[in-house]
């Protein structure tokens, strides 16, 4: 299973990229729907041993974070009727080759770190390059929604990272940090929603009365 | 059975008041903040209970925040009927549900001995607090509840990184103990991992330290603060600091008993001492103020940490600290939430006057002036002197040196505001208005606690904060 395990671990380093090559929201939202997919995937992939809680775990998973939550954020760019990301902080081309480097600091990172490895080595590199994009994404996109967006990704490689102490960390504290993150990015959307209709736009860049 | 309750009837009486009509909802908020305050003095008279295998336990650290937690949550559901009645929040259904679920996912947090329940019931407050700051509907708070939100909830990412690497540093099988269960790893504290112990303690201060307010990462306090209405603001400069303290103290126990004291001292003295020098800066000239108590919080975080990191009798001065810090909070905040309802803003040059205006507020901001700034008698001079007692006993006078003059200096910044706010002649005559008594009850009664916490400590209290300094790594003075 090692093989199809390191091969979902590649399509997440790719979704990574995807989301922060691109514009279109909605491309964005879709590169982090399938990513949700394959975290679903993974907690299978790695561990031989299939028990009902892993099952539920990844049902559960996939469910929150590539059907429920995507479509939350498509409706919410759907009312706000906007397309594609405004003057990012730093260019695409820019952002990708950050992503590079981050790329290259988690491999080197994860080789220095002394981590007693679940199924494959890809895990921990894999985890800090997504958790390293996603703060990327959060930091320099100005739409309400990539920020959301870049959130989930940290979320995403925060989970990967949890999946090397997966049999430590009982289901019912999963669950709970799922729920969790589920309940905040349902709030962040509605909060999306309420800036669309304040501004006529949910750019966060907007955001700039409250000050010293 | 008494933990679970705790937790469970506000979880239950949050969905049921959202079904409620709005008389029955405000009685179902006394009723329960009530309840919940009984159950709490139960367990003062019956301590160390535990609940599911342990992940629930009340020991004296948590007992301590979890009181603090319950008799400001009565204090302000008793402020918050009468408020929800005259100031008419356009999401009155939510209010209530709201600030239960809040009161649920606080409790959660006390009692929690699994890091990953306290993490789980730390992000809930987040959550529950966050519709709250928005209650206005306005351009503002939407700001400040996007800040918020994305501030906080990167922060709380971090802290849940920094929970998993509190596991990795834990040897599996029996010599580590179980998973994440704060006991066992503080009584096999040895047998941690020490590289990824302090990582997990690096991730820990970040996203425990954003939530608390220190800084620099406080830059969501002022804004939320600000917009959100006093009474969250009480809960949560009151509160849900308190409850992001109490996680950190967590780990920073585990830490003193693994032998990582010299690696997690100087970064807990080091965020203490920024946090004084940032809200000084920003208390004086400071011309709103709400936004001036927002940067006054960041100073009372500081010196928890600080007296966390000194430790000693510091430890035992922050966790008195915690306590005092608390209830003063919630106490001026509710005060200043009576002059903002009536003067309609909160900027400090537009209202004068308060003393012939409305009295009682007015003389509540100045009781609450001395209270915030620890001033004798208040509680908080004998947490604050035994911060900075801690600091001279530690061999670190410079430190105790400096607290002292930032302290000074912010004691005027503060009172130099509020004293204008209320004894300044008004710029034009206004009448006096008509106080209402159910919104001064509340303040009123959280002054005379404060009050009472600095002529007199309970023996129960004293010996429950002596254990929590032990635990912290510090002694009893």
């Amino acid at each position: 299973m090692t093989s199809f395990a390191e091969l979902a671990l590649f399509l997440v380093v790719l979704s990574d990229f995807a989301v922060l090559a691109t514009s279109r929201l909605s491309a964005c939202i879709r590169a982090i729907a399938f990513q949700g997919i394959l975290l679903g995937a993974l907690p299978l992939l790695i561990h031989l041993d299939i028990s009902g809680h892993l099952v539920v775990l990844a049902v559960g998973t996939a469910v929150i974070k590539a059907g429920v939550l995507p479509w939350f954020l498509r409706w919410a760019i759907r009312e706000a009727a906007v397309r594609r990301e405004v003057e990012p902080l730093i260019g695409y081309m820019a952002s990708v080759i950050l992503g590079a480097a981050a790329l290259a600091i988690a491999f080197a990172v994860a080789n220095a770190l002394p981590l007693r490895m679940v199924g494959t080595d890809l895990l921990v590199p894999v985890a800090l390059v997504t958790v390293m994009i996603g703060l990327v994404v959060l930091i320099t996109r100005s739409k309400a929604v990539t920020q959301v967006v870049g959130y989930l990704m940290l979320e995403n490689g925060i989970f990967l990272f949890g999946l090397t102490q997966s049999e430590r960390v009982p289901f019912l504290v999963e669950i709970g940090v799922l729920l969790d993150v589920f309940v905040g990015v349902f709030i962040m959307g509605i909060v999306v929603f309420h800036i669309n209709r304040e501004f006529d736009s949910i750019s966060a860049a907007r955001l700039t009365e409250l000050h010293d | 059975m008494v933990l679970l309750a705790l937790i469970a009837i506000p979880a239950l009486g949050a969905a049921v008041a959202y079904v409620l009509s709005a008389p029955r909802r405000s009685t179902l908020l006394i009723v329960i903040a009530a309840v919940h305050v009984a159950l709490v003095a139960r367990l003062w008279i019956v301590p160390g209970e535990q609940a599911l295998t342990g992940w629930l336990a009340d020991d004296p650290l948590g007992r301590v925040i979890l009181t603090l937690v319950s008799v400001l949550f009565l204090a302000v559901a008793q402020y918050a009927i009468e408020y929800v009645r005259v100031g008419d929040p356009p999401g009155g259904r939510a209010f209530v549900t709201c600030m239960l679920g809040f009161l649920a996912a606080a409790t959660l947090v006390a009692l929690s001995h699994h890091f990953a329940l306290l993490w789980i019931g730390l992000e809930s407050t987040t959550l529950a607090v966050a519709p709250l700051i928005y209650q206005r509907h306005d351009r503002r708070s939407l700001e400040a509840v996007w800040k918020y939100l994305v501030l906080s909830s990167v922060a709380i990412a971090f802290a849940l990184l920094g929970v998993f690497l509190l596991a990795t540093a834990q040897p599996s099988g029996s010599t580590g103990g179980r998973p994440l269960v704060i006991d066992d790893m503080t009584l096999r504290a040895t047998a941690l991992d020490p590289a990824w112990l302090r990582a997990a303690f690096v991730f820990t201060l970040i996203g425990f330290g954003t939530k608390m307010g220190l800084a620099p990462m406080h830059s969501w306090k002022p804004d939320t603060y600000g917009e959100a209405p006093c009474l969250v603001g009480g809960l949560m400069s009151g509160a849900l600091t308190s409850c992001a303290f109490l996680g950190l103290a967590r780990v920073a126990s585990i830490c003193f008993a693994a032998g990582q004291a010299d690696f997690i001292r100087p970064a807990l003295i080091g965020f203490g001492i920024f946090s004084l020098v940032i809200a000084t800066a920003f208390i004086i000239g400071q011309g709103d103020i709400k936004r001036l108590l927002a940067y006054s919080s960041v100073e009372h975080m500081g010196l928890l940490v600080l007296g966390l990191g000194l430790g000693g009798t510091g430890a035992y001065g922050a966790v008195l600290h915690a306590l005092n810090n608390g209830l003063a909070k919630a106490m001026i905040f509710l005060a200043v939430g009576n002059v903002v309802l009536v003067t309609g803003t909160s900027a400090s040059d537009e209202i004068r006057g308060l003393l012939r205006r409305m009295p009682a507020s007015g003389i509540l901001l100045v009781v609450g002036l001395f209270a915030v700034t620890g001033s004798p008698p208040f509680g908080m001079f004998i947490s604050e002197f035994t911060i900075i007692g801690a600091a001279i006993g530690e061999h670190h006078p410079w430190i105790a040196a400096a607290v002292v003059g930032l302290l000074a200096i912010i004691f005027v910044g503060i009172a130099q505001m509020i004293l204008e706010m209320v004894y300044a002649p008004p710029v034009q005559e206004v009448e006096r208005s008509e106080e209402r008594g159910r919104l001064v009850i509340a303040p009123a009664a959280l002054a005379v606690v404060v009050l009472l916490l600095g002529i007199y400590l309970p023996r129960p209290l004293t010996d429950a904060l002596s254990s929590a300094a032990i635990e912290l790594g510090g002694r009893a003075p």
